[in-house]
């Protein structure tokens, strides 16, 4: 199966976006968590942004590798953000409970305003 | 007289107590044999009461010795065994109702004929005497256990009127009725509505082994049990296994509760329903009466145990009646039993409801008799789809797409493509239209894995259907119930996040969210899944239809 889905990762001082594109679905499987791993790897992040604005399907794969990634850092401290999610996955997210465990913004930039703020 | 001695007096003021018991077998004789020669001070005999030696002290007036009677009696071998050498029965009224038993004199000598009438003189007196001993005792013992009962009876009787539902739900299209009759004896059957958030009624009809207080209380707690988490649950089998495993913890051992869950979409007329034990519910159709199967354990007997869930549709005119076993496990006077078939029948003679309920009533009290006592418990609940103008006849499906997929990843995008554009221009909002494409998109995808195993040449059905007031889209794969189809379970976030949890395990708890109704059909090797969702003005027209009539 071709990879429909790719990241980019961009620091910012004490947070770090994980800029997510395409399909979160199982051919990300391999892609979310290593990525994650590498990002925090430097610099200790006490944040991370999940970005899904140019996210346009999740299926209930791609929901377990979010919870994935949420567990993993929940396990080492860190707080996951989420922003740029449509109405219908931010609804996803509130039925999942996900949403209990992660702050969902509009967009980055909100995100990041409100991280900076606290 | 002079040479009795003060120890054989003892052992006459020590009558053989004898219970009179209504046991048919032997006596029970005293467990340590002839040991001790000698008379013990005090020793309970049973006498069993076709024991020859009670005929023959009824006849015999006077004392009797012991070694010289010639009768095959229990009672005797325990006397001898007990060194009993002269009983003098005590009788009243014609009844012999004790006996004393004295032993070997310490003179070694046999009583005298002075000995033995002041004996029967002493047994003279002492029988009335004791015969009113007995009646008092008796009688004490009958009022304080018809007390302690008539009380644990009036306790039993306001738990389970506290726990019953003070109104029925009122829904457009819908009349249901309940009825509920406790026998004097009070068993544990309840029933419940709750009206969950979306309209939807969930509703419970249950009974618990055993009767009055200790069933009253188990009942209470599985009312409780399952008010709290069918709001949460919504899914009859998950609040089943919820209750269960909750319950298995708290009931005591050898008790346990039938119960049956249904959650009944008032739109729509589907039933998604689950049973523990319980007896059938019985559904009343154009073509006759069905049954609705699901199998599933008892609460409380076992833990972990999961619940069958199935789906049914009352149409319009259809009716449903939930009961009790206190029904059909009546009986008459000659013991015949009221049995499932004549329960059945009647559901077949009337249309339900109130109707139903008189019907059965009647035919419950001509069949157990006039004047007899019911038997246990009798829980009536009666569900009934009104016909009306908007629902006259069948409303015909129009199909809006029909096609095949190869099972293939990543096709579900596609399948989510096709019924999007099938459904355009339809009453179908943004957000509606979003949950049907996930919904559909993880069925696709559980028939391409699951169903199908990826064999590209093994196709995917996908059917698309529309009536006025819903659309629903059925999806259908050839590997009938594979074995490796995705666990039913709800997902628990937190136990995921401990990691207790496998992180996936989301397909069927989204698609059970997305849409109004989810239907599963095996046929053969042909598993089908149908996904309904109501158009979004069809609530609002189902009003004023309803207002018309």
């Amino acid at each position: 199966m071709q990879s429909s889905c790719d990241v980019t990762v961009r620091r910012i001082p004490g947070a770090v976006v994980l800029e997510l594109r395409g399909e979160l679905n199982a051919a990300a499987t391999d892609l979310l968590l290593p990525t994650y791993r590498e990002a925090v790897r430097d610099g200790n992040p006490q944040s991370v942004l999940l970005d899904f604005a140019q996210v346009d399907y999740i299926n209930s794969t791609g929901i377990a590798l979010v919870v994935g990634v949420l567990a993993q850092a929940r396990a080492e401290g860190r707080t996951i953000v989420a922003c740029g999610l449509s109405e219908h996955y931010r609804e996803i997210f509130a039925i999942t409970r996900l949403s209990d465990f992660m702050q969902m913004f509009g967009d980055v930039d909100a995100a990041l305003v409100d991280i900076s703020r606290a | 007289m002079t040479d009795r001695t003060p120890e054989t007096s003892a052992s006459a003021a020590s009558p053989a107590r004898w219970r009179p018991s209504r046991r048919r077998r032997g006596a029970a004789v005293d467990p340590s044999p002839a040991a001790a020669p000698a008379v013990r001070p005090d020793f309970d005999l049973d006498i069993a009461p076709n024991d020859p030696l009670i005929g023959y002290c009824e006849q015999v007036a006077g004392a009797i010795d012991v070694d010289g009677l010639e009768l095959d009696s229990a009672a005797v071998r325990a006397l001898r065994a007990r060194g009993t050498k002269l009983v003098v029965p005590l009788i009243t009224q014609g009844e012999l109702i004790g006996l004393l038993a004295l032993g070997q004199r310490l003179s070694e000598r046999d009583y005298s004929v002075d000995d033995r009438q002041l004996l029967d003189t002493l047994a003279g007196h002492a029988a009335p005497a004791l015969r009113v001993g007995q009646l008092v005792r008796q009688q004490e013992a009958a009022l304080v256990s018809r007390e302690r009962l008539e009380q644990e009876l009036r306790v039993a009787q306001l738990i389970q009127q506290q726990f019953l539902p003070k109104t029925l739900p009122d829904l457009p299209s819908w009349h249901i009725a309940a009825f509920y009759r406790p026998a004097r004896t009070v068993g544990g059957d309840f029933y419940d509505f709750i009206t969950l958030p979306d309209g939807r009624v969930f509703i419970v009809v249950g009974d618990v082994t055993d009767k009055g207080v200790p069933a009253a209380l188990v009942m209470a707690s599985t009312h409780s049990l399952l008010r709290s988490c069918a709001a949460q649950l919504v899914s009859p089998s998950a609040v089943l296994q919820h209750v269960n495993d909750l319950l298995y913890d708290e009931i005591p051992a050898h008790m346990f509760v039938t119960c049956l869950a249904l959650v009944l979409d008032p739109a729509t007329g589907v039933v998604t329903y689950a049973n523990a034990g319980h007896d059938l519910p019985y559904v009343r159709t154009d073509t006759g009466v069905i049954e609705l199967r699901a199998t599933g354990m008892p609460l409380g007997l076992m833990p972990a145990m999961t619940y069958e869930e199935k789906v049914a549709v009352l149409q319009p005119g259809d009716s449903m009646l939930l009961h009790s076993d206190g029904l059909a496990e009546a009986h008459a006077p000659d013991r015949e039993m009221f049995g499932f078939p004549r329960l059945m029948k009647l559901v077949e003679a009337s249309p339900g409801g109130e109707a139903l309920i008189d019907v059965v009533l009647a035919e419950h009290s001509r069949f157990i008799g006039a004047g007899a006592e019911q038997e246990d418990d009798i829980t009536l609940v009666t569900l009934q789809r009104n016909i009306s103008a908007e629902y006259g006849g069948e409303a015909a499906e129009t199909v809006l797409e029909d096609f095949e997929l190869p099972s293939q990843p990543g096709n579900e995008r596609e399948a989510m493509e096709r019924i999007a554009i099938a459904v355009r221009g339809l009453a179908l909002s943004a957000r509606t239209l979003d949950r049907l494409k996930t919904a559909v998109a993880e069925t696709t995808m559980n028939a391409i894995e699951h169903g199908n195993r990826n064999s590209p040449d093994v196709p995917v059905h996908i059917t698309v259907v529309g009536t006025p007031e819903f659309v629903a889209v059925t999806i259908t794969d050839e590997g009938g119930l594979a074995a490796d189809a995705p666990s039913p379970a709800a997902p628990d976030l937190d136990a995921k996040l401990a990691g207790l949890q496998t992180p996936r395990g989301w397909g069927l708890f989204l698609i059970k969210n997305m849409v109004d109704d989810v239907t599963v059909d095996t046929q053969g090797s042909r598993h089908s899944v149908r996904l309904t969702v109501r158009l979004d003005d069809a609530a609002s027209s189902e009003a004023s239809n309803a207002e018309q009539l």
